[in-house]
């Protein structure tokens, strides 16, 4: 039956290139969740009426992040070889798209963070002054509990964004799906093999909108 | 307990300087539930708001128990917050943490053991009557109960202070007054020291010992509610007091009175205090050969007893009538007869 509908399809490449794009995407989703949320928090914090109101911060955060965001990712690929090839020690496969992927993810989900983040009622955080807390506790214990959900909402979509992107790596050498589509299937005029990658990549945005919807459900108690 | 010294608050804005609060001085005792009342834009939130620092004075001094918090580092200015719990108008709860874990957050930030706070909290929540809600969420809750989880977080340290931000503003007549009531018996048990700030005088009329009024940043009157309600000397306290009393419509029914009640005598009494306690129209009746025939009036109460007017008609023979009102006289509720606008 899989043999009939897709005769260029061999299984193993096929589950290999899938791990690889999972890989990618769930490596490079907790590291721009990471590097994104510090990002976010800054431009929040920094930004004119905030805990740490700073002109100067703030500048430099937001034209990094602007800058960044700026560059197409097939772009910032090629520009970033240097620092992956000394971060990772190459510059071909799913490990070696991380940093492009990190780079290009965290800025974008900075954004959505600082968003979330203006969202919270600015009574609550004085309500937390009031009772003598400190600023590190305003920020984990407020700020980042009240915007949960639509952290969470934002890292799904960031996440998504992600998954495209690692079919642009595969396009240059970085395996998983996008590389099984491009090389496998579109070069060699299979199109059964660019088919079943495009269903895969599918499911996948699927899931993790699924799982993303999920969370966001469970956390908002509003 | 609180003294503010010749406090001044300037907001810069692009085209001019604005006085929220102006050169105000104020005393507050131990124990006292303190009002506040304006209208909109008088400057009372600025003021109660520099009370804890959540806005800094530009000028002038606030010493609370002998503490100079105007001059108080940032770091000491936390620990001394711990001193003064705050209610606000929306609430401002964590819409994250359950109501325990609501209550829970300033014993979190003072750093107190994990078996402390677990009853410290279930005090807490039996002293607000929110028994059994401990798990709720507070979009579980209504207004009412928002404002209870509010008082008990602000409770949770043991404050010296309670400060009061509008804290009734936002909800429904009958709810103001069981959270009204609440604050009553909290101040009575716990002898904490309440500072409030409203535009309604129901608030100060209910629960207030001492009453300041508020206008563009200045306290233009001030003193006991029941002095400043019999003798409000500025129009705006009139203007509040009037919201209580109706003194509009008083005038208007003496007018009809004096029309449509030409026989006998009219008298207005003024009830102050524990005279109105007295019941002073049955004895007159049960003593003097007189008929009386209550026109129109109003009694109510403030925390230092009730006070209020009332409008009578006295009919009979003259002389009876003349003993009638030596008699009232003699008691403490002041007489005046054929009252005019």
């Amino acid at each position: 039956m899989f043999e009939q509908l897709f005769p260029n399809v061999r299984l193993e490449d096929i589950v290999t290139a899938t791990n690889e794009t999972l890989f990618m995407t769930l490596v490079s989703v907790a590291g721009t969740f990471i590097i994104g949320l510090a990002l976010g928090l800054l431009l929040y914090l920094s930004a004119p009426g905030g805990l740490w109101q700073n002109k100067v911060l703030n500048w430099i955060t937001s034209s990094v992040v602007n800058v960044f965001r700026a560059i197409p990712f097939i772009i910032l690929i090629l520009l970033l070889f240097p620092l992956t090839d000394f971060l990772v020690g190459t510059i071909r496969g799913p490990k070696a798209a991380l940093p492009a992927l990190i780079v290009g993810g965290a800025p974008f989900y900075a954004r959505l963070v600082e968003i979330a983040l203006k969202e919270v009622d600015h009574g609550v955080v004085e309500a937390a002054k009031s009772m003598g807390a400190k600023y590190s506790t305003i920020i984990f214990k407020v700020l980042l509990p009240e915007s949960m959900p639509a952290l969470v909402s934002g890292i799904t979509v960031t996440a998504i964004a992600l998954i495209g992107y690692t079919a642009v790596a595969g396009a240059i050498g970085a395996g998983g799906l996008g590389d099984f589509a491009y090389f496998y299937g579109f070069q060699r005029s299979n199109m059964d093999v660019l088919f079943l990658s495009t269903i895969l990549i599918i499911l996948i945005v699927f899931l993790f909108q699924f799982i993303g919807d999920l969370v966001t459900r469970k956390l908002d108690k509003r | 307990m609180i003294s503010i010294k010749d406090l001044s608050k300037v907001f810069q804005t692009k085209d001019q300087e604005v006085r929220a609060v102006d050169d105000l001085s104020l005393e507050i005792k131990k124990g006292e539930i303190f009002g506040v009342i304006g209208y909109s834009g008088a400057g009372k939130s600025t003021f109660i708001r520099m009370l804890n620092r959540l806005e800094d004075p530009s000028s002038g001094q606030i010493t609370m128990d002998d503490q100079d918090l105007t001059s108080m580092s940032k770091k000491k200015l936390r620990v001394a917050r711990q001193d003064i719990g705050m209610i606000f108008q929306h609430f401002n709860l964590l819409w994250s943490r359950t109501v325990f874990d609501n209550i829970a957050f300033p014993l979190e930030i003072a750093g107190i053991s994990k078996e402390e706070k677990t009853q410290r909290v279930n005090e807490l929540i039996e002293l607000v009557g929110l028994s059994g809600r401990g798990n709720s969420y507070p979009s579980q809750l209504s207004g009412g109960q928002k404002q209870r989880v509010g008082i008990a977080r602000a409770l949770a340290n043991n404050p010296k202070v309670l400060l009061c931000d509008e804290a009734t503003s936002a909800l429904d007549p009958e709810t103001t007054d069981s959270i009204l009531d609440l604050l009553v018996d909290i101040n009575e048990k716990l002898g904490l020291t309440i500072v409030l700030i409203t535009h309604e005088m129901h608030v100060i009329r209910k629960i207030c010992h001492q009453v300041a009024v508020m206008e563009a940043g200045k306290i233009v009157e001030q003193g006991d509610v029941l002095d400043v309600f019999l003798r409000p000397k500025q129009k705006v306290t009139k203007r509040f007091v009037d919201q209580v009393m109706g003194d509009p419509e008083q005038e208007n029914s003496l007018e009809l009175i004096n029309e449509q009640y030409q026989k006998g005598r009219i008298l207005r009494l003024h009830f102050v205090g524990d005279s109105a306690n007295q019941a002073v129209i049955s004895d007159v009746s049960r003593k003097f050969e007189v008929d009386i025939n209550i026109l129109h009036g109003k009694i109510t109460q403030t925390q230092k007893g009730a006070y209020g007017t009332m409008f009578v008609q006295f009919v009979g023979e003259k002389d009876e009538i003349d003993r009638a009102i030596e008699f009232i006289e003699s008691t403490s509720v002041e007489v005046e007869v054929n009252p005019s606008v």
